[in-house]
């Protein structure tokens, strides 16, 4: 199949372009690229990461915040980041700064602890994200503004927030009684979400960039991804493959298999492919930093006949890294618990925690393995069943509605016809899923007493939030003389403390941004008390043995990220070596899993 | 929490949801009814001198607070089943 490259598209672009798709597929460097190039041709470009784990500071190489930010260098563009932390705290003190030394100090910490819930923190990013697309003065400003979106199970919530709150609102105008707590000072704002609504859908106004490697897994996201904003109305859609590998020589064993499997996922995915405009984008040496960098994005062919391989550097001393099998058998050792792996989108953690939990119970040992991530299919990483090994995933659907059920049964039952009919409503609100799903998340850590119970997780940015939330809720436990909450929610934030309970696992690859990423979500852990168990280090070039110019000249690249890594980093690291086929399927688990560290000592 | 029957808090408070139901039968019943939040209408808070004295002599623990043609009948809990039906009475609305 032949696609037109992306960089020689047309710049006829709607007013505003989202670039969508799962972690890692580089969303963050094509939106970077495409504003680069509308603010170059004269048009006033604005550049917005929804992601609250956002890497556009790293990839610009500037401060960023949650208002414009003009780029040094590049006239014509700003950036800023849509922080749910910091939107929330700015609402917080748009409330309580008027009373701030009238009411007393009590008054106003209780006022504070209501407004620190996730729901609040929810509401406040999606107000922020739905101002920039319903404002019509924004218009004015700006020609483009171009948002590099959170991987897509967070997009996929924050994109349909505009149409559950206006759906909530339009039916529940009666009573006035309803849970807008957090939103009754943002309720003014119901023009804007209409119209951010009316513009999502409107082809002349949005386009959907679905961005995708050249993968079977990133494939699958991006074809489910196009039919769900289909669903909440957003057309106008496109599909930009990122990573496109030519083999340089075809002898070289390890690049002719990698060109082979791209070509063969996209044969698979010719259904799809047919139904949108598709184009492409090249594999590049390395990861995307820098203005400079991000120009070359569009660069055809980045590696010169010999790129830059030479001869491979010295590390000075040598290091060792230990391999996935000598992970397991450490975590083995402990016989239950919970096994978390962590880090950004696109590193690896899905099948990572799918190999793990198969190494467990090939170790004889009870495993359940779980998701957080809404996006996630850890029964399609698996691809098959092994005795010991049971699978589930936390389905924010299925959690809310059983959450209701729950709720109208007991509290429910005590109440009378109206109070009940009350009740229903605000349990119809967009609000009831966090705490849903929190619940959800509480039941699945408390499995880890019995058994292991290895959890994979949202990327960075959904996770952040959801260890945001259980603070906030322990917060409010301590304040309460009385709980009916259940044991597990109760001892959710003690197990996640407790290194014998819970052990964390970042999962990086060999490069700046996910390692970066992985760096700042070990810090906020700590923050919150929370020691990572040790790091994984995924898809490794290390040693691979390609001649092939780009593969080496990645190969290179990588090193000092794993010097970074294992000397500044992590307590323990894990190498994986890098994989050509995706591993699906027990065998292909296993495998990953008895990789050991011993060949890759070196001095 | 942010909601008038405290589902998106931790625990659903029954009492607090047939609360927010009983100013309902209340309003519809023809009583002028005022429900001001600490987060939602903190301004109203300031500006009850009553309201403003207890919150400093007591805290927030004084909340919730009912005043009944001005005077307070209820601190720092919702009315029971008990209550509630008294109220409904001394309204005068059939329950």
């Amino acid at each position: 199949m032949k696609f037109m490259a992306f960089a020689s598209k047309q710049a006829d672009w709607t007013r505003y372009l989202f670039f969508t798709g799962k972690g890692g597929v580089g969303k963050t460097s094509l939106s970077c690229a495409t504003a680069l190039r509308l603010a170059e041709s004269g048009r006033r470009v604005l550049l917005v990461s929804t992601d609250p784990a956002s890497n556009l500071d790293e990839v610009l190489g500037i401060a960023l915040s949650n208002s414009p930010t003009a780029i040094p260098g590049m006239s014509g563009l700003e950036a800023l980041n849509i922080d749910p932390e910091e939107a929330a705290h700015a609402y917080r003190e748009r409330v309580i700064g008027p009373v701030r030394g009238i009411l007393p100090e009590a008054a106003l910490r209780s006022m504070e602890e209501g407004l620190s819930g996730s729901c609040t923190v929810e509401i406040a990013a999606f107000d922020e994200f739905a101002g920039l697309i319903g404002d019509p003065g924004m218009g004015e400003i700006y020609d483009h503004i171009v948002f590099d979106t959170a991987p897509t199970g967070h997009t996929l919530r924050l994109m349909s927030l505009a149409k559950a709150w206006e759906h909530f609102l339009n039916e529940n105008n009666t009573s006035g009684a309803s849970c807008l707590g957090p939103l009754a000072g943002l309720e003014k704002q119901r023009g804007i979400y209409e119209k951010a609504v009316e513009t999502l859908a409107d082809e002349n106004l949005t386009t959907l960039l679905l961005v995708s490697r050249p993968q079977t897994a990133s494939l699958r996201e991006a074809e489910r991804t196009s039919r769900e904003l289909r669903e909440l109305g957003v057309g106008n859609q496109m599909l930009v493959i990122n990573g496109v590998f030519q083999a340089t020589s075809p002898e070289d064993v390890l690049a002719s298999a990698l060109q082979r499997r791209g070509e063969e996922s996209l044969e698979r995915a010719s259904g799809f492919l047919g139904l949108l405009p598709v184009f492409t984008v090249a594999l590049k040496p390395q990861n995307i930093l820098g203005i400079g960098g991000v120009r070359s994005m569009f660069e055809e062919r980045t590696a010169g006949p010999d790129g830059n391989g030479g001869a491979p550097s010295i590390w000075p001393g040598g290091r060792c890294f230990g391999g996935l099998e000598d992970l397991v058998d450490d975590l083995s050792a402990s016989k239950r618990g919970v096994i978390m792996t962590m880090g950004k989108g696109g590193v690896g953690k899905t099948t990572t925690a799918a190999a793990i939990a198969v190494a467990l119970a090939e170790r004889g040992h009870a495993v359940h393995l779980s998701t957080t991530d809404p996006a996630a299919h850890v029964a399609e990483a698996l691809g098959g069943a092994l005795p010991g090994l049971t699978v589930g995933r936390i389905d924010p659907l299925a959690e809310t509605e059983g959450y209701r059920q729950h709720v109208l049964s007991t509290a429910g039952a005590a109440m009378d016809g109206a109070s009940r009919a009350l009740l229903e409503e605000d349990l119809r609100s967009p609000c009831t899923e966090e705490i849903a799903v929190f619940r959800a998340f509480a039941r699945e850590v408390a499995r880890g007493a019995e058994q292991f119970v290895v959890l994979d997780t949202a990327p960075t940015g959904h996770t952040l939030l959801l260890l945001d939330a259980t603070e906030s809720y322990q917060r409010e436990l301590n304040r309460q003389a009385r709980s009916t909450q259940p044991e597990e929610v109760l001892r959710l934030l003690e197990r996640l403390r407790d290194p014998e309970f819970t052990r964390i696992l970042l999962v990086t690859l060999p490069e700046a941004t996910p390692v970066h990423e992985a760096a700042a979500l070990q810090e906020d852990l700590r923050r919150a008390r929370i020691e990572p168990f040790g790091w994984i280090i995924n898809q490794s070039l290390f040693e691979s043995g390609s001649g092939d110019p780009l593969l080496r000249q990645r190969e290179e690249a990588e090193r000092r990220y794993l010097r970074e890594v294992a000397d500044h980093l992590a307590n323990r690291v894990a190498l994986i070596r890098w994989q050509i086929d995706e591993p699906v399927g027990v065998p292909a688990l296993l495998a990953l899993s008895s990789q050991t560290g011993a060949a890759l000592t070196f001095h | 929490m942010c909601c008038a029957t405290g589902v998106c808090g931790l625990d659903v408070d029954s009492d607090l949801a047939n609360f927010s139901g009983l100013l309902d039968r209340l309003r519809v019943g023809g009583i002028a009814v005022e429900r001001h939040g600490l987060g939602r209408q903190p301004m109203a808070f300031v500006q009850n001198p009553k309201v403003k004295a207890l919150l400093e002599t007591e805290g927030a623990e004084a909340l919730p607070l009912v005043f009944w043609d001005g005077e307070v009948v209820l601190k720092g809990r919702y009315p029971d089943h008990a209550e509630r039906e008294r109220w409904i009475e001394a309204a005068g609305i059939a329950s």
